[in-house]
């Protein structure tokens, strides 16, 4: 990018220049703060390295003695992390596809036509936009029950995929709104239905904002916490990978090594993406928010 | 064939268009794809979003011992037996210091850092940013069980603070009662500052570097300029953005139940692990009795996405103003 060049090419020769007093101190301070934003990070690798006497013993020591690799292997197998992170992965890609073809849908009608119940619609968006999960939970379960989902994967994916979300719909009727209309114009003129139109020229040109909402989505549904737990509490086969966490704490409370490297299976997918896509990631929620 | 199209502008100049305001039965029979693409949405918003919504408020006024059996209508008894509750009460008021001291913390910490972040001057800006928002990304879960490790009474965080000299003997902060609230808060702000930082940077990026310059040409310091310039350009941000964490703030479950599971002693307890112990938890589940919570849980944070949006609108009169 022209703008990362760029302030680094002046902060070379503010280098050459000798910083000022002022200046020393704010990245003296900045990296003290950023020190205490990834030591945790640090902690938890070498911990997952070490037997588990030696996480507590050895003081603030991160290097191991030996790198004790048999903690994956352990937290893998035997506690059933490979079941959870299969889990997670099914729910995970499961929400992101109906929350992407779910919003697209909608937001392609809402950003571009007139229909009765529109307003209707948006009013309800905006009532239940910041209702807090603790609040629908016990109805929800219910639901799923009653539909005899609960303890199986389609009832997580629909627990957390199918309700709210309105953030990617109002994302995709933001963008929808601004593409031309000579755009279905045209392809009208070819012949081309409601259908052929939104799934052949409308949903690709939306590919920033599927990006966006994938993104958000996997985020969330990769690490949400209470409805997966309250949908696997009497069928540990379908644990995910957070909920699997705190049963290991429940089950086997010092096996400290196994939980470190248990934790760093679990975080793996998600920092590898962010590492991968790290300025979309912040794009996405930088956008989402000026929206 | 472009009747879909013209219908795109307002409504009366197509209706005018058409010579005639058209009936709604024809509209709907017209537009039935329309409903068709919005059908997934109405269809799953429906039943998992407002079904829970009103739902509740009737699970409210239920004796209700479990999923498998059918509940009992005794009225107003769960609100009463919530208002005369000492637990329910400790459970509100916890979730109420969370949220007044941790937002203004997140809040504040991430725009001093956003300033400091948006300076031509300082370097590494992409890297600290980066730095700064990974623990954004890691599960919530995951991150409260690691930190039960780096708080333990000989973990990481004990032993440094003995070792500077900070307090006098190893001390485990999520584990005592006088503190674990307050260990949940850190952890809370630690793993969600760098989202507030990203909204800051992107609030930022709206003042133009000319506003920069004409302050520094009128001599203005940093502090004046932040005082003066910055500041008062930055108030409906300030509202969006506390609003965003507020409600955050409400949705600490994941974090608080694996960190402190609510203790000890019910010291750290939220109203989420409240509604969660009481409809998940207890031996005899009180599904209408933790809904009843659940329900009043829910007029707090519209309470306070209420008085924010006002904030908003407040805040928005005032800049159109000057």
């Amino acid at each position: 990018m022209t703008a990362a060049t760029r302030t680094g090419v002046t902060w070379r020769a503010r280098l050459f220049r000798r910083p000022s007093p002022g200046q020393v101190v704010t990245v003296v301070l900045l990296l003290v703060l950023g020190g205490l934003w990834i030591y945790p990070f640090a902690w938890l690798v070498s911990a997952s390295l070490k037997s588990s006497p030696e996480i507590f013993g050895r003081g603030l020591d991160l290097l191991p003695e030996q790198p004790v690799w048999e903690n994956y292997a352990r937290a893998w197998t035997e506690v059933g992390f490979a079941t959870y992170f299969v889990n997670t992965l099914v729910i995970t890609v499961g929400t992101v596809l109906l929350v992407v073809v779910r919003s697209a849908l909608a937001g392609y009608v809402l950003g571009r036509y007139d229909f009765a119940g529109k307003k209707l619609l948006i009013g309800v968006f905006l009532v239940t936009f910041f209702l807090p999960e603790g609040y629908t939970i016990i109805p929800i379960t219910q639901l799923t029950d009653q539909l005899s989902l609960l303890n199986t994967h389609a009832g997580v994916i629909l627990g957390l995929g199918a309700g709210g979300q309105i953030a990617s719909t109002l994302l995709y009727a933001g963008y929808f709104r601004r593409l031309p209309k000579e755009l279905e114009e045209t392809a009208r003129l070819d012949g081309a239905g409601h259908f052929t139109i939104f799934f052949r020229v409308m949903l690709p040109l939306a590919w920033p904002i599927t990006a966006t909402v994938v993104i958000l989505t996997f985020l969330y549904a990769w690490n949400v916490y209470l409805l997966p737990l309250v949908f696997t509490l009497s069928e540990p086969g379908l644990r995910t990978l957070a909920v699997g966490m705190t049963v290991f704490v429940g089950e086997r409370g010092t096996d400290w090594s196994g939980m470190a490297a248990a934790a760093v299976i679990s975080l793996i997918p998600v920092i590898a993406v962010f590492v991968v896509l790290q300025r979309k990631f912040v794009d996405s929620i930088a956008g989402a928010v000026k929206q | 064939m472009t009747t879909t199209i013209r219908r795109r502008e307002r409504p009366s100049v197509a209706a005018s268009r058409d010579g005639g305001r058209r009936g709604l039965l024809s509209r709907l029979r017209q537009d039935w794809w329309i409903y068709l693409f919005l059908l997934p949405t109405v269809l799953g918003y429906g039943a998992y979003t407002v079904y829970p919504l009103l739902a509740s408020w009737w699970f409210a006024f239920l004796d209700w011992p479990g999923f498998a059996t059918a509940g009992t209508f005794v009225g107003v008894e769960n609100f009463e037996r919530l208002i005369g509750d000492d637990l329910f009460w400790n459970a509100f008021w916890n979730s109420i210091v969370f949220l007044v001291f941790a937002v203004p913390l997140r809040v504040g910490l991430a725009l001093v850092l956003a300033l400091v972040l948006n300076r031509k001057k300082t370097p590494f800006k992409g890297f600290f940013r980066t730095l700064f928002f990974l623990p954004v990304v890691t599960t919530g879960a995951i991150v409260g069980v690691v930190f039960t490790l780096l708080l333990d009474a000989s973990g990481p965080v004990s032993l440094a603070l003995v070792w500077s000299g900070l307090i006098d003997s190893p001390a485990n902060f999520a584990a005592n009662a006088g503190t674990s609230l307050y260990a949940g808060i850190a952890v809370w702000v630690w793993k969600w500052l760098g989202i507030t930082l990203i909204y800051w940077l992107a609030a930022l990026q709206t003042i133009p570097q000319v506003v920069h310059e004409a302050a520094m040409i009128d001599g203005a310091g940093a502090w004046a300029e932040f005082r003066h310039v910055t500041m008062p350009l930055l108030v409906p941000f300030l509202v969006i953005i506390t609003l965003i964490d507020t409600v955050a703030a409400f949705n600490v479950f994941d974090l608080m139940q694996t960190l402190t599971g609510g203790g000890p002693s019910f010291s750290s307890e939220v109203i989420e692990i409240f509604i969660f112990r009481t409809a998940f938890q207890a031996t005899v589940p009180q599904l209408g009795y933790a809904s009843a919570a659940a329900v009043l849980f829910g007029l707090l944070t519209m309470a306070f996405a209420i008085a924010q949006a006002l904030g908003m609108r407040w805040a928005r009169g005032r800049t159109g103003a000057a």
